[in-house]
């Protein structure tokens, strides 16, 4: 999807439809990202990862405890980035 | 100097820096007061969003409740950072680029509905005077502890405080002190774990510590904890107890409300940009990380030193006794909480010895016989004073323990001020000005703020002292109520042009109703004790408990919300055209012109 906007500047001007499609896959991705590391690997998964050991413990209660905020950081800060540079390829950043 | 004054000395040279900065950055006209004519820095705005977000619950009431239950209270830190990514990539941007002060002013334009902004102010009402309790609670236990009075007057002194502080200033005056709230807090949080840490592992960051090696057995910290809190018959620390689905349920509930909270959301409108409102989102998470990180370790390790001081010698050996309670410098800390009311320890089994262990396991039978053992003798210790007196159980100095006694202080104010604008701009900007009398003066205005702020206390303060919880508890109720009732409204209306009047006023009400009535249900109505029809123990749905409810609220508004819409007319063009421009950045900076 990068490469694609990149390519054809001129036509991603007004396209804010394309502009907006675009943004709802990051935020699905990012999200699905969200929903694996903390309802996932914190809590439905943890038996799975039960044989992963953690400083006395197993990977799903450091997860469910320090791993899934860290992860939150990450995609925070991944979307913002994302974002602001979409928002310059399709020309619709603030002045 | 004694513990007292050198408490009051901290707390009170705190209160004099917020004080100060209050009064320099005094608002001054109604823009001023809501949102800080939007000049705010996204690493400064994040900053002063962290301390408002995190409160008493946080602080004082969160560790408390990890250490006690172990695995299970998880949920609180994934949900309670978790909501931040909702935050940020759902609502931040659009809600920033739409350029009002409040958030039911978005949902009232979204919805060209007066009804539609007056449900939102009601739902609103609803989640920050009850997240405004739990508030409260934490200010009576800080109070109650650094002054060494009843907890009830600590809640009747505090606020006080409370008030006198939010009424002097606005959001400038707050983002500012804000900004030095956080830093006390996160001071005062960190210093104490980092002491405790050392002591126990010998690891200086106590998020390391929790998962290193326990220096005076050498095995991990944890497994340590494990096994001490077994032998007394409690539930295993790392092991899964509740239901799977009451805990997936309670997360989400807690996600979502955080990004349905009004002062929370009301901080993204004060950044200059939208591309500001993304990196704030991101910049507010980091500051509260530094907190939430350390908080499982402060819970663990205090479980740990709690368990040690009751049983010096190892849990096979003898009791810790009564005289050395009453006369080691090391236990001096349970006469001063016994203060309080919040903690308790009766010898009733009169050997001279205080036994605390797990009376309600079975398998504890046998060995509670054989010593003659006649049920746990610690017989209160309030979860909401474990981080407050975290710093005295693990001996650490007086300065540390006054330091702790400001930041808990800190947490609860400033949280407490921000619900209280949230409020008072609720009552005077939404419901008075944009409803009731439009022509309302810019000064009548302030006032009107200022006395809803009053009324919203005396109601938490009557609340308050029957809470329908411990403070993160209560806390969770608010964020149930503001999962079920804001949160869908907000995204519906930025991620769908389908949604229209009828529909929006219908989710909203649908969810914050059920919500609302499940809560009562197992709390009390209005939370007045003994009205309750359940328990938590046993809900009424299953194994969902009424902190949880808040994410099938939600649903229910989803659901409510598209029927309703799908069944009446079509959002007219004008909407569409606003919901678009919502979603593209540009041309951000002139849409706040007309306030």
């Amino acid at each position: 999807m990068v490469d694609q906007s990149a390519q054809t500047p001129a036509k991603a001007k007004d396209d804010d439809a394309g502009y907006w499609s675009t943004n709802i896959r990051i935020i699905t991705i990012c999200l699905v990202i969200w929903a694996v590391v903390s309802f996932g690997f914190g809590i439905v998964l943890r038996p799975l990862l039960s044989g992963i050991s953690v400083g006395g413990t197993d990977l799903g209660f450091w997860f469910a405890q320090q791993g899934s905020i860290i992860v939150f950081l990450a995609l925070i800060f991944f979307y913002a980035w994302r974002m602001n540079k979409l928002d310059r390829e399709y020309g619709v950043e603030e002045e | 100097m004694d513990q007292f004054t050198l408490n009051l000395l901290f707390v009170g040279a705190s209160f004099a820096l917020y004080i100060g900065i209050a009064v320099w950055a005094r608002a001054g006209s109604t823009s001023e007061f809501y949102a800080a004519g939007r000049g705010v820095h996204p690493v400064t705005n994040g900053m002063a969003t962290a301390a408002d977000w995190m409160s008493a619950a946080s602080f004082i009431s969160m560790a408390g409740l990890i250490a006690f239950t172990g695995y299970d209270n998880s949920s609180f830190l994934m949900g309670w950072t978790g909501g931040y990514v909702l935050l940020a990539l759902l609502l931040a941007p659009y809600l920033r680029k739409f350029g009002k002060f409040t958030v039911s002013e978005f949902i009232g334009d979204r919805f060209y509905s007066k009804t539609a902004r007056l449900v939102a102010v009601i739902c609103l009402l609803v989640a920050s005077i009850t997240y405004v309790i739990g508030q409260m609670q934490g200010v009576g236990i800080a109070f109650g502890r650094f002054l060494e009075i009843d907890t009830t007057w600590g809640l009747l002194i505090g606020s006080c405080v409370v008030f006198a502080y939010a009424v002097f200033g606005g959001m400038k005056g707050v983002t500012y002190t804000q900004v030095a709230q956080y830093c006390v807090l996160i001071t005062a949080y960190t210093i104490p774990a980092v002491f405790i840490s050392l002591q126990l592992t010998g690891n200086p960051i106590p998020a390391l510590g929790l998962f290193g090696e326990h220096t005076a057995s050498g095995e991990p910290l944890l497994a340590k904890l494990d096994q001490i809190v077994r032998d007394l018959g409690f539930a295993e620390y790392t092991a899964a107890h509740g239901s799977t689905i009451n805990m997936v349920l309670f997360t989400l509930s807690l996600m979502i409300g955080t990004a349905g909270l009004p002062h929370v959301i009301m901080r993204f409108f004060t950044v200059p940009k939208v591309s500001d409102a993304r990196w704030s989102a991101g910049w507010t998470l980091v500051f509260i990380a530094l907190l939430y990180l350390t908080a499982p370790a402060v819970g663990a390790m205090a479980r740990l030193n709690i368990s040690e001081l009751m049983w010096p010698n190892g849990t096979d050996a003898a009791a810790v006794s009564v005289e050395q309670i009453e006369n080691d410098p090391e236990y001096a800390w349970m006469a001063t909480w016994q203060k309080t009311g919040l903690l308790d320890w009766e010898d009733k089994n009169g050997d001279g010895m205080i036994q605390y262990y797990n009376d309600a396991n079975a398998d504890l039978q046998a060995k509670a016989e054989a010593n003659g053992w006649t049920g746990n003798e610690l017989t209160k210790f309030n979860r909401d004073i474990l981080v407050l007196a975290n710093p005295e159980i693990a001996s650490l100095p007086g300065w540390v323990i006054g330091l702790v006694a400001a930041g808990g202080l800190a947490a609860a104010l400033s949280t407490a001020a921000g619900l209280l604008l949230a409020i008072s701009s609720a009552v005077s900007h939404d419901l008075l000005k944009g409803q009731l009398t439009p022509n309302m003066s810019e000064k009548s205005e302030l006032m009107a703020a200022r006395i809803s702020m009053a009324a919203a206390i005396v109601v938490a303060v009557i609340l308050g002292l029957n809470p329908p919880g411990f403070a993160a508890q209560t806390v969770a109720l608010a964020f149930g109520l503001a999962a079920a009732s804001i949160f869908p409204a907000l995204m519906m209306g930025i991620f769908s042009t389908r949604i229209n009047n009828v529909g929006a006023v219908a989710g909203m009400l649908a969810g914050l109703v059920v919500t609302l009535l499940y809560i009562f249900l197992h709390k009390g109505w209005f939370f007045i004790p003994d009205t309750n029809l359940f328990t938590d123990a046993d809900p009424l749905l299953g194994p969902i408990k009424s902190t949880s409810f808040g994410a099938i609220g939600a649903l229910v508004n989803f659901i409510v919300a598209f029927t309703v819409a799908g069944m009446t007319k079509e959002t007219p063009q004008e909407i569409k055209d606003l919901v678009e421009s919502v979603r593209i950045p540009r041309g951000a900076g002139a849409a706040a012109a007309d306030h």
